[in-house]
């Protein structure tokens, strides 16, 4: 042992040895770093490009505002709105019948759960956000609509209302963890001044806190709206293949999620008109939920700054 | 909080206290509004009642369908055409490939990213970017992963069908959480512990990977747990890109064609056939089994470190 020995450079070890290590170090973490955006450009880049061959072939006007859809099979026709109707016609259900329920639910967890009912229902939420979606799939043909072709017989075996109910469980969790989160982020001094000026709880409740706390949980909603958007494998078992302007929920419609699926099983060859238009939905499908997201983040951001 | 209870009752107490006519009683209406108070109560109760009974009833029925042809024979057979002999030992063993190579892909990067975004990079523009970036790569839906995965690795770098298509598409599709489950736990260990390693004189990194990393490294655990349990049960991305609906084989390498759990059940699910139905709901049941295990031992780990702030 030598003396006044520096136990820095007794000790050094591979991460302290030279600054071409700590380089190499350092390149590693920004590189990762920068992976992220190589993701979002490819997504832009592959649904740019593969789109821009089915736009050669059918023309923009015609693929948004034409109401028949059969890619697959002749005769061809190519416009979309059918299959976006599909989707937000089982989206819209969805969410009409998840606002009710989630909102109750996370009422009820924020302002008047105790601390053990809280412990018990919160990871249960998270455990039901947690079940894969082709459970749900399942869930909707085994269950859902036999239940509903038992009291409405005239329901197709496939149907919208069906993809919508399981879609209904599926988004539950969104809106009820960001609600709760919106709900309790409610400065507390509300809550005080109404029972100071004896108001009851449902009082100060229903006509302060959820006033203060709206832009929070309608940013939950749109959230919730666009993840009904992209849900895939509960719609595709559930929903049915029959691309479909309709709004009775008991007849088969088909989403864009459900055309994607169908399209890409059928072994689409590479190349084709068919093989392209994957990609067109596909990137319909992205700006749409990409433009709720970036809505529903501008919402929570209005929450912050309002109580910050 | 108990609040309201205390408003109530202090009020009882005080009308019955005072001779003069009480002001909120005579309003007249305190009655209702205590009334209307407990209906809404009752009503959350019992709607939050009402949605966990529904969900459990559903999902307990689901497992005791499952349960018909579950057995050791059905997690070691092969699929068939016949169903009593029918199991998921491939795509059991291609869901194991799929996640230790999305795992292989999105560990290092996500906690490189993390590392970079909570520890080093000084608050600028090409940070924020990254930052919004993220937040909105976790928000875009999985099938459209699936896109990216066939026309970049199946086609592009013509990996085909294989494992290793899947298994990169899987990963890129975790990235996003990772990367945030990973911040949040870097950001979570306290700063007093950084400046203290700094003051010895340690290096950045060298705070970083012997003094915060091991701090974080519970809570980054639970979230790549978390990761590990959407691996399995994603379905849409591997259907995209190709995953083979009838497997004979064992896959061997990373080129094979491969299945997977919630493939199989969705090959059972879409035949007409009841007994099929029956399988999937087999399958559901140890997809299920999995996920749930995963999940509780996330939820549980972050409980336990959550608690134990230093």
């Amino acid at each position: 042992m030598k003396e006044n020995s520096n136990i820095l450079i007794e000790k050094s070890s591979w991460l302290s040895v030279n600054t071409i290590g700590k380089m190499i170090i350092n390149l590693f973490l920004r590189s990762s770093a920068l992976i992220s955006i190589l993701i979002t450009a490819a997504i832009c880049i592959v649904l740019v490009v593969e789109s821009s061959h089915f736009l050669e072939a059918v023309s923009i006007t015609d693929f948004l505002f034409k109401t028949e859809w059969s890619p697959l099979i002749e005769p061809r026709k190519f416009g979309v709105l059918p299959i976006v109707w599909g989707s937000l016609l089982i989206s819209g259900m969805a969410i009409s019948l998840s606002i009710p329920i989630g909102l109750s639910l996370a009422v009820y967890l924020a302002e008047y759960a105790s601390a053990k009912t809280k412990k018990i229902v919160k990871p249960l939420i998270e455990l039901l956000a947690g079940i894969p979606s082709i459970v749900f799939g399942f869930l909707a043909i085994t269950v859902v609509t036999p239940i509903l072709r038992y009291f409405l017989p005239e329901t197709d075996f496939f149907n919208a209302l069906s993809a919508s109910i399981v879609v209904t469980a599926m988004i539950l969790p969104t809106i009820v963890t960001l609600s709760d989160d919106a709900i309790s982020s409610v400065p507390q001094a509300l809550r005080d001044a109404g029972f100071a000026l004896a108001t009851t709880k449902s009082e100060i409740v229903f006509r302060q806190v959820i006033p203060a706390a709206m832009s929070g949980i309608i940013a939950s909603i749109v959230l919730a709206f666009s993840r009904a958007i992209g849900e895939t494998m509960a719609v595709t078992l559930a929903a049915g293949a029959t691309p479909n302007i309709t709004l009775n929920m008991l007849e088969s419609v088909q989403t864009m999620t459900a055309f994607i699926v169908q399209a890409s099983m059928g072994d689409t060859p590479h190349g084709t008109i068919e093989y392209y238009s994957l990609f067109a939905v596909a990137g319909l499908l992205f700006l749409i939920t990409l433009s709720l997201n970036i809505f529903s983040k501008m919402l929570t951001k209005n929450v912050r700054r309002k109580f910050s | 909080m108990n609040n309201t209870a205390a408003i109530a009752s202090n009020l009882t107490s005080f009308q019955k206290e005072n001779i003069e006519p009480n002001p909120l009683a005579e309003d007249g209406n305190l009655p209702r509004r205590i009334r209307s108070e407990k209906y809404t109560r009752w009503f959350l109760i019992s709607l939050a009642t009402m949605t966990i009974l529904f969900l459990v009833a559903i999902i307990s029925d689901v497992f005791y369908e499952g349960f018909h042809y579950l057995d050791w024979q059905f997690i070691t057979s092969f699929p068939s055409r016949f169903y009593e002999k029918s199991g998921i030992y491939p795509a059991l063993l291609g869901t194991v490939w799929l996640v230790g190579l999305a795992l292989a892909v999105s560990i290092p990067i996500s906690v490189g990213a993390a590392i970079y975004l909570e520890e080093i990079a000084p608050p600028s523009k090409f940070k924020s970017i990254i930052d919004i970036n993220i937040a909105n790569l976790a928000g875009v839906p999985s099938i459209v992963y699936g896109i990216l995965g066939l026309a970049v690795f199946v086609r592009f770098f013509s990996l085909d069908r294989s494992l290793l298509a899947g298994g990169f598409t899987l990963g890129l599709l975790v990235l996003p959480i990772m990367i945030s489950t990973c911040r949040e736990a870097l950001a979570a260990v306290p700063n007093a512990i950084k400046q203290a390693a700094l003051c010895l004189g340690a290096s950045k990194i060298e705070t970083i990977f012997y003094q915060v990393l091991p701090i974080a490294l519970p809570s980054m655990l639970s979230g790549v747990i978390l990761s590990v349990s959407r691996i399995i049960g994603e379905t849409a991305p591997l259907l995209i890109i190709g995953a083979a609906s009838y497997i004979s084989y064992v896959p061997e390498s990373v080129f094979d064609e491969f299945s997977a759990i919630p493939i199989q059940i969705y090959n059972w699910a879409a035949r007409p056939q009841q007994e099929f139905h029956l399988l999937a709901a087999s399958g559901i049941v140890v997809l299920l089994v999995v996920v749930f295990i995963f999940n509780i031992s996330a939820i549980v780990i972050r409980n336990k470190y959550t608690g134990r702030r230093l």
